[in-house]
């Protein structure tokens, strides 16, 4: 077994806190800080899961970086937020995985570019929104058969799984969805609608995806192609299922999906989180790998 | 009930919940017309914008025949005296839309969120106070909530900045009474600068009634639409909010027979179906569902041989909430697969 690589996270909410469970299970990333900007209760969970903490935000972690051997920084705090620190980490050679919309670095939806990504690593991935984790690998199984002249999503989350952070830039989920949507997902045009409900017991996470082929759709092709794109999403999702379609109406092909949890963090409806940390994690897992079979050098410490 | 003398904002929405009803289809001449008629009536507001919002125009809603820019671009230099609302909801629309129809001349935002996701407008509550817009905190499905927890989402608003809170009865499902809580309780709880609107459906014919328990209680902006054109059984008719506010001697600054003759001569002739309480839009308002999944609930139940009752019915169980349009497709898609 190779050496794991090290990593903090940065924001002890729902997402981190639910990275950081899957990350203590994972062969290749060891969580070592959760950083937060206060005590709080994702603070104490933290250290009740045996990791350190810093409640001064990302400048009280910066000495720590070197001796800890810090490689890998999992983001999970809001947009606005990130770039600041992704200056900081980047300049100490830390690589961001970026769970905000902030859309700094290149978007990464693993079953669709992951490969990409090994093949040219950046200082900083972008992991898009859940609801773009969620939907655009439909879009690419539609947008890989025939060419897609608009993709549609429709996220439908339930209010308890979503987070002050996601609240406060609900902007910038809708536009870094579209925009995926349509640079990763493979439509001319993106659209994204994001939509909160606050129904009890809470509703599991619901996608709706809609593209507008341009000529006339191959039906089987397009099936077979969704069937095979929602097994790979289920590698490291499990619950992700496919609830109706593809549905066909002339020149509109839609899916329908839903998206369970593992229940790591919050109970198993909040499949968003999930879609979002296990893509997260993917990710690193798959820079460590590169690591260790020697095709990418991390940067140089002294 | 006297409600002498009171001065009431009267706002119409055939122009925006309208579109819901024609499928978003209303042309730039119709929208011109009736808009040039409601501002030489004096009606002070007017909403313009797709059935959904600013970037309401997609699969799940559907395409509008114009986009917002074209609509707003046609009507806003037409006004003499009206002004130009347009409604926001986040998660559909974005900041940047925001701009444009600020651009177009476009006066007051609305920015409307679920009555309980207050949270999520505070980037464009913001946005609209930093542009000197007249800006509007719009709760939806005010139904769902008791009077409480609407007033705590109301706040949310107003320290965001919105200058007027609405209560929104979307599924059309309140009685007078829970009006009558909701915006005492707002009056009670906002800052006394603070306006308060209520925006009625008919679905349970209740429109007119509910608009004057709103004014008694507190609100002075009340939407309605003239012919009542608006999603499920449509908007208060705002002709005969207008008569009854003339009789019981509350000011509305409007020309009772020139919104008479707006709605008649402009409006019913461009109605696709009539609007009226039919057992669907009966539906909506008996089991509190959002008044624009009518229309989808109809032929989707065509489609797929299952009652558009049933459909709706089963949505307002499952706690649907405004904007889940793509559900309907898909419970009908499960119910015709169950039913085989």
């Amino acid at each position: 077994m190779a050496e794991k690589l090290k990593a903090l996270i940065i924001g002890p909410g729902n997402i981190g806190t639910d990275l950081l469970m899957k990350a203590q299970r994972s062969d290749w990333i060891e969580p070592v800080w959760m950083v937060g900007v206060e005590q709080s209760e994702g603070i104490q969970r933290a250290q009740g899961m045996g990791v350190k903490t810093s409640i001064t935000g990302v400048d009280g972690v910066l000495e720590h970086i070197a001796a800890d051997d810090i490689r890998i920084a999992f983001d999970a705090t809001s947009a606005y937020a990130h770039a600041e620190h992704a200056r900081k980490l980047n300049a100490l050679g830390v690589i961001m995985v970026d769970l905000t919309p902030a859309a700094i670095g290149p978007f990464c939806v693993p079953p669709v570019n992951l490969a990409e990504h090994s093949a040219s690593l950046t200082m900083n991935v972008n992991m898009v929104t859940c609801g773009g984790q969620a939907t655009i690998p439909m879009v690419h199984a539609v947008s890989r058969v025939q060419s897609v002249a608009y993709g549609e999503i429709v996220a439908t989350v339930g209010s308890k799984s979503v987070g002050p952070g996601t609240r406060k830039n609900i902007d910038e989920f809708t536009r870094t969805t579209s925009t995926a949507v349509a640079e990763i997902g493979g439509a001319k045009e993106g659209k994204a609608i994001i939509i909160i409900n606050p129904a009890e017991p809470p509703l599991i996470m619901r996608d709706t995806v809609h593209c507008l082929v341009d000529e006339e759709p191959d039906r089987d092709a397009i099936t077979q192609s969704v069937h095979e794109m929602v097994a790979e999403v289920q590698k490291y999702v499990p619950g992700y299922r496919l609830v109706n379609g593809p549905v066909f109406d002339d020149k509109r092909v839609s899916t329908y999906l839903e998206v369970e949890g593992l229940g790591d963090f919050l109970p198993k409806y909040a499949g968003n989180l999930d879609i979002m940390t296990a893509a997260g994690l993917r990710t690193a897992e798959m820079l460590a790998e590169e690591v260790s079979n020697g095709r990418f050098a991390l940067p140089d410490r002294a | 009930m006297d409600l002498q003398g009171k001065k009431v904002t009267l706002h119409d929405m055939s122009l925006r919940d309208g579109m819901h009803a024609r499928r978003h289809q209303i042309s730039i001449d119709e929208m011109v017309s009736v808009a040039s008629g409601l501002d030489e009536a004096g009606m002070p507001l007017i909403e313009v914008t797709h059935g959904d919002g600013l970037g309401g125009a997609s699969v799940n809603y559907g395409f509008p025949a114009h986009s917002d820019e074209e609509y707003l671009a046609a009507v806003v230099p037409k006004m003499k005296q009206a002004k130009i609302s347009v409604l926001h909801v986040p998660g559909i629309g974005t900041l940047d839309h925001i701009r444009m129809a600020d651009d177009h001349g476009a006066s007051t935002i609305r920015i409307a969120t679920h009555c309980t996701e207050a949270d999520i407008s505070e980037q464009h509550i913001c946005m609209g106070r930093d542009l000197s817009m007249d800006t509007v905190g719009f709760l939806m499905m005010a139904h769902m909530v008791d009077e409480q927890q609407f007033l705590t989402q109301a706040l949310l608003m107003e320290s965001y900045g919105a200058n007027c809170i609405y209560c929104t009865d979307s599924a059309g499902y309140m009685l007078p009474d829970e009006v009558t809580q909701k915006i005492s309780t707002l009056r009670a709880g906002l800052q006394a600068e603070t306006e308060i609107g209520f925006h009625g459906h008919h679905n349970l014919a209740m429109g007119v009634a509910n608009s004057l328990a709103a004014i008694e209680a507190g609100a002075n902006r009340i939407d309605g639409s003239v012919a009542g054109l608006g999603a499920g059984a449509g908007n208060t008719p705002l002709e005969v909010l207008c008569a009854v506010l003339h009789r019981m001697g509350a000011q509305d600054g409007v020309d009772l027979y020139k919104v008479m003759d707006v709605a008649e001569d402009l409006v019913v002739p461009m109605m696709d179906q009539p609007i009226r309480v039919d057992r669907d839009s009966l539906t909506l308002g008996y089991a509190g569902v959002y008044s624009s999944f009518l229309l989808f609930a109809k032929r989707a139940g065509e489609k797929y041989g299952i009652s558009a009752r049933d459909l709706l019915v089963e949505l307002g169980r499952r706690g649907t909430v405004g904007g889940q349009e793509d559900m309907i497709e898909d419970l009908a898609l499960t119910m015709s697969t169950e039913k085989s």
